[in-house]
Formats: structure tokens, sequence, C-alpha cells
């Protein structure tokens, strides 16, 4: 990792044409570092998500991805940084008609890097899908559904991952899975980010890693809780 | 890897898959890209018959000119005779030459019959006058004609020949533009076609750019499978109407128009570029459609 963030934010504001969502927003992702975001519905978690991996740009401040102004990257910078940024959406969508471990190794397909995906079969079996392979998007369950989100997010090795209300859909015991697995990517060096409102979860995390908790609350990132 | 004809053609299966298997906008693509080429090739031949057309009737009729002589029987000799000399002292005039009584009566046995007492009739008589290069001055020899042979009428053709000519001129540029046409109709087809596609895999599109693919990537994927079936489209519908041209009837000696529909010689060859005119067709407007819907997405 060159610089001492991945992801940076200064003084960023949004709005989607009307009033502002986020406002004077600054904040570094250091790397190595696990950071939840909270907040109540609408507040602009997701938002916050998009301007990470510029799927939004800000219209005010800088958003600093691997030290780059994300206003200031081509539609192909945008493309190279996702390789380095795993994404995993609370509604994670896939190529239907393409079987789960195909899916799985899409980032490696789109970046002509087929040949690193002999650790496939151990990936699946990490996040429990292992016989699961061959079974197409639509059959699967939730659950099962945010583990291969997080196999895809996870197989290009990248240096950040984003998640949004990954267990937004599973039940406590699947949640919990969820986590195990994420903490696990954080003690292997990768820099997390998890959108949630769970803070059952948060706890849980937080019993058993150095985790600090974001709020959002009147369009503003603060420390919540024992973190503040 | 940069999106070119050649890198289009080379196959790569793992592009080929990331884009759901063909709904109705295959068929529709195909279907296009086969009717299209299959007008084409006609229009084509008839773009073709109609230069060759406009050729003969140009070549058969320039250069050439009768005189016409309507006299009192005792006189016609005298006035053929004076007008056989003054052509071969006009400049311009390479030959002339009366027709006999049995090229008159071939001339008017169509309307006739072969039975027609020529002899019998006061037929004018006419000399048949081929032109030299520079050719001659028309008006010159009316005057020339009135004053020496009064019975002497020039025709040059040319109230002929100008509308026959114009006529085939402007079927042989019907035709080009009938071509033109066609492939703006197929481009139009096409782009609609592939508008369809991308919309209906907007959220494939989401996907790949979300995994970290670039623009390149994902209108490849498209432009080649649209590519492809233009080609493959337009290939049988070439195939089947070059099948049908071929088996028109052949060009009499006359060279009626309908029975000379058709190609020569290496006009063969034209058709066969239709396919990879329609391919390319499609790979453009396929490739601006998938442009122009990836620069709404992020």
């Amino acid at each position: 990792m060159g610089g001492l963030q991945v992801i940076a934010f200064e003084n960023v504001g949004f709005n989607y044409g009307g009033g502002e969502l986020l406002s004077d927003v600054t904040l570094r992702l250091a790397p190595g570092s696990f950071h939840f975001l909270t907040g109540p519905s609408g507040a602009g978690k997701s938002t916050f998500l998009k301007l990470a991996y510029a799927e939004l740009r800000p219209t005010a401040g800088r958003v600093s991805i691997f030290d780059r102004d994300a206003r200031m990257m081509t539609r192909d910078d945008v493309a190279m940084s996702r390789r380095r940024i795993g994404v995993v959406h609370q509604d994670c969508q896939f190529l239907d008609h393409l079987p789960l471990a195909t899916n799985v190794t899409l980032p490696l397909t789109v970046a002509n890097r087929t040949g690193d995906a002999q650790d496939l079969t151990a990936l699946l079996d990490w996040v429990g899908l292992g016989k699961l392979a061959d079974a197409l998007p639509p059959s699967l369950s939730g659950g099962e559904r945010q583990r291969a989100a997080l196999a895809r997010a996870i197989i290009m090795s990248p240096d950040v991952i984003l998640a949004d209300e990954p267990t937004g859909n599973l039940d406590w015991e699947m949640s919990l899975r969820l986590l195990t697995l994420l903490v696990e990517l954080s003690r292997m060096g990768k820099t997390i980010l998890v959108a949630t409102h769970d803070m059952n979860l948060i706890r849980q995390a937080k019993s058993q890693l150095a985790a600090r908790v974001l709020r959002i609350q009147n369009r503003r990132i603060q420390l919540a809780g024992a973190d503040l | 890897m940069k999106l070119t004809l050649p890198a289009l053609l080379a196959p790569d299966r793992q592009a080929d898959r990331v884009v759901p298997p063909s709904g109705f906008t295959a068929q529709l693509t195909s279907f296009t890209a086969g009717a299209m080429a299959f007008l084409a090739v006609f229009a084509l031949a008839l773009s073709l018959a109609s230069g060759r057309l406009a050729e003969r009737w140009a070549s058969a009729l320039a250069g050439t000119a009768t005189i016409r002589i309507s006299a009192p029987p005792e006189q016609l000799d005298t006035q053929v005779a004076t007008v056989l000399a003054l052509l071969s002292t006009t400049p311009g005039v390479a030959s002339a030459r009366a027709l006999d009584t049995a090229e008159q009566r071939a001339l008017l046995e169509p309307w006739f019959g072969p039975d027609l007492p020529v002899d019998a009739l006061p037929l004018p008589r006419l000399i048949e006058m081929t032109e030299a290069s520079p050719g001659y001055d028309s008006q010159g020899l009316r005057l020339r004609l009135s004053a020496e042979a009064p019975g002497a009428v020039l025709d040059d053709h040319t109230r002929w020949r100008r509308p026959m000519a114009q006529a085939a001129e402007r079927l042989r540029l019907l035709g080009g533009l009938s071509l033109l046409l066609i492939a703006g109709a197929t481009a139009a087809m096409i782009t609609l076609a592939a508008n369809a596609a991308l919309s209906a895999n907007l959220p494939v599109i989401r996907v790949l750019r979300l995994v970290g693919a670039k623009d390149a990537y994902i209108v490849r994927a498209f432009v080649r499978r649209f590519t492809l079936r233009a080609l493959t489209g337009a290939g049988i519908g070439t195939l089947i109407a070059m099948i049908g041209v071929a088996l028109l009837p052949r060009a009499d000696e006359a060279g009626a128009f309908l029975t000379g529909l058709g190609f020569q010689g290496l006009g063969w060859l034209l058709p066969v570029l239709l396919p990879p005119l329609t391919a390319l067709v499609a790979f453009a407007a396929t490739r601006y459609a998938a442009f122009r819907t990836l620069k709404g997405l992020t």
C-alpha cells in the first residue's frame, strides 16, 4: 500500500439534486482498519459507500481512492480501482445465467486473470459454498448469495472491502458466519468498512477485534458509542 | 484490448458468456440483416443492370444518325445520290450508306409481316450515317440538306436517346439510393435491437462495472455478438438472393431489361461484399449504442 490511507474523504458533501445528504465529511480509512458505519435509514450510508468506490462523485470536497482524486478519474481508472475494492451489497446482483463458480471468478475474468482462479475451490469452501459451485444464482438462498458476493468481492485479493448491509437479509446465525469471514479478512490485513444498523453485530465484532464505529448524523460522520 | 474488428473476430469464450443467451433481439438482428442483404442484392442487381442498359442504349444510338428522304418517285434516286455525295464531303461524317429494299422490309416486318410489297409503297428512303470524332455540325448539315435535297430530313436520334439514357441513369441512381437506404435502415434496426439488448441487460452491465470491467470489455461482448449475428444473417440473405438472381432468365439478344437483371462477370463478386459491409454497419451501430448506454452508468 502506497499511502497512509486507502480511501480518504476531505470535507465531502453530496446531494442528489435536492438538499445535502452528506456535508463536510472528513474521514480516512487506514490500511488494515475495520470500521462500521451506522445511522438511521436514509441517513446516507449507501451513498457514503458509493462515494468510496466512485459510483458517485462528490458535489463538494474531495474523495481520494488510493491517493487519486475521484473527480479526476476516467472510467477506466474507476474500473481499475474497483479491482482493488471488493463490494458486497445487501441485494447483491449476479449474472443469473452463469453458475456460481463463474460468477465468483467474474472479477478475474474481466481483468483477464483467469489463470489466478486455481484457489476457487478453497475460497468456495471457506465461505461454505463448495458444493454449490455449479448452482445458478437464482437457486441460492439469501445467506448463500451474501457469502457468494463476499467470495466474489475478495477473489481479486482486494485491498478494501466495502459491505452495505451485508446481513440485512440474514438470520442471526448466518450473520455471525458472515461476520466471522469479515473478521478473518481483517486479520489478513484487508481494510474493511461495513454499513449496518445491526448493533448486535457490531457488539459481536468489537468483542473479536478493534473495530471503530462511525455514525452518520445530521449529514455528518462522527465516532459513535464507545468510540466517542 | 482495443475494440477493433480483428480483435472482435478473435474468439473470446469468457467475454461471450457474460452476456446472457440471445433473446428476441438475436433473431431480430439476424432476420433484419438477412432481409436487408436480400433486398440489397436486388437493388445492386437493378443498379448494375440499369447501368449496362444506359451504356447499351447510349452506345447503340450515339454516333449514328438517319437521313429520311421523302420525294416523288422520279426524284428519289437523284436526291439519295445528292445526299450521299453531300455527306461524303461533310466533315465529321465517317460513313454513309443507303438502306436497300431488303433492309427496309426487315425494319417494317415486325409491324406489317414478311409479305409487305415494299416496292409498291411510297416509302421514304433511309440513309444510315456514322459519325466520326469529332462529330459533324448537325445544324449546318440540316441547312445544306434543305438547300440541296429538300426531301431529306436529318434524325440524329437525340430525341430518342436522351430520355432513354436519362431513364436508365435515373434507374441506376435509384438503385444506388436504395442501397444507401437499406444500409441506413439496417443500421437503425440493429441500433434499436442493440439498445433493447443493452436495456434488458443493464443489471448485467452494472455487475460487470462493479467487479472492475472496463467499458471496452463490456462493449466488446455486445458488439461481437451483434456483429456476428449480422454477418450470419446477411450471409444467408445474400446467398438466397444470389441464387434467386442466378435463376432469373438470361438476357435475350434484344437485351430486354427485366431478363437482363442480374450480374455479369466480376459483378458477381459485388454481392459477396454485402455480408462484411453489413457486419461493419452492425459493428459501428452497436458500438455507438453500447458506449452511449455506458456513459449513463458509473
